[in-house]
């Protein structure tokens, strides 16, 4: 349950924008988990209930908007989209690609009031 | 209001501060994870005895509770600092950092990390590590690679522990080298026992190479 570090983290996150606006509570939190990212959304949203009571950010409305994941092919030379660690590269079979894009997790927007 | 901040961003920093505090004693660190009981401990207390004497050592032990695995590497004359991680499921940045004020990493040596025995949660909090270390043990079953794939898919060294037990299974470790193919084809094997000594050599020669790698 590493999810529970990393909400504590969007907890962090949260209540400090708020205050240095001088907002009295967060209600939306808006973030973009890449399709690699190691972490559960939902084990996340759960974990923010509960590191979220007792702070700013109590009771706000977590929003997850997924991004895909992209890979660059070494043999290729090509970007290509990948959906999980085992995949291979559609163009030549192989699996010697980087990730480049899809293991973020991010919080990208706030809501405050 | 526009946000745009990486939850491990904070996680992040201090691992490049640990890596700076690292290099600059050129201390090679090694993060050691696997499934609870593979043998990270005793594998440890074993290449510590090698190493002794020629090589500066310390350990770093995380555990949710109990200092037993830092007494048992003290035990070998190798100095060890236990964290307790009380409910959390692996060590992350600052808490390796905050090991660094109690013992020092050995200057032109090396750090060993014996994360939390957890296949999952280790993966996701660079500690500022040299090499990241998977040890998968024969009586685990071939597939955890598959399973498992973000902790294998950051391996430099996959060791393959407790081979002498291979003669009572049916083990098949060219299935286990298939998987991991699929998922890090990058990663080096070595199959040891720290129970037999097999493979210590080939474990023990890996590490000097990380060791001239960062000198
Ligand atoms: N047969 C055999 N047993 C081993 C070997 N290595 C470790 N063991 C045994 O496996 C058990 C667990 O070993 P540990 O070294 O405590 O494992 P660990 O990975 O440190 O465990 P945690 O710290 O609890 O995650 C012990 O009973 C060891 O004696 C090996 O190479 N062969
Ligand atoms: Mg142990
Ligand atoms: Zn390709």
């Amino acid at each position: 349950m590493h999810e529970l570090s990393l909400a504590q983290s969007i907890v962090e996150i949260a209540t400090s924008h708020a205050r240095a606006e001088g907002s009295g509570r967060v209600t939306k939190v808006f973030l973009k988990i890449g399709a690699l990212a190691h972490v559960d959304p939902g084990a996340l949203t759960f974990a923010f209930d509960a590191v979220s009571a007792g702070t700013l950010a109590e009771g706000a409305e977590v929003i997850i908007e997924r991004g895909a994941a992209k890979a660059f092919c070494v043999p290729c030379g090509l970007t290509i989209e990948v959906a999980t660690h085992a995949d291979v590269c559609p163009h030549c079979g192989v699996h010697q690609w980087m990730l480049t894009e899809g293991d973020e997790m991010r919080v990208t927007e706030l809501e405050v009031e | 209001m526009q946000v745009e901040q990486d939850l491990l961003a904070k996680n992040d920093r201090i691992a490049a501060v640990n890596r700076a505090r690292l290099d600059a004693t050129h201390t090679l660190a090694v993060n050691l994870m696997s499934s609870p009981g593979s043998g990270k401990t005793t594998l440890l207390c074993r290449t510590l005895e090698l190493l002794k004497g020629q090589t500066p050592l310390a350990v770093v032990e995380g555990d949710q509770q109990t200092s037993f695995d830092a007494d048992r590497i003290r035990a070998t004359g190798v100095p060890a600092h236990q964290v307790n991680t009380g409910a959390v499921c692996h060590l992350d940045a600052s808490m390796l950092l905050g090991s660094f004020e109690l013992q020092a990493p050995p200057e032109g040596g090396i750090l060993f990390i014996e994360n939390v025995g957890n296949l999952v949660c280790p993966a996701g909090f660079d500690l500022g590590e040299h090499k990241k270390v998977v040890v998968v043990s024969v009586t685990e079953g071939e597939d955890k690679p598959l399973k498992y794939p973000y902790m294998f898919a950051k391996a430099d060294l996959v060791l393959v522990n407790k081979v002498d037990l291979l003669p009572h299974l049916d083990f098949d470790l060219e299935r286990l080298m298939g998987y991991l193919a699929q998922i890090r084809p990058e990663a080096t094997v070595l199959k040891v026992s720290a129970r037999s000594g097999e493979g210590m050599e080939s474990w023990l020669a890996w590490l000097g190479e990380a060791r001239s790698a960062i000198a």
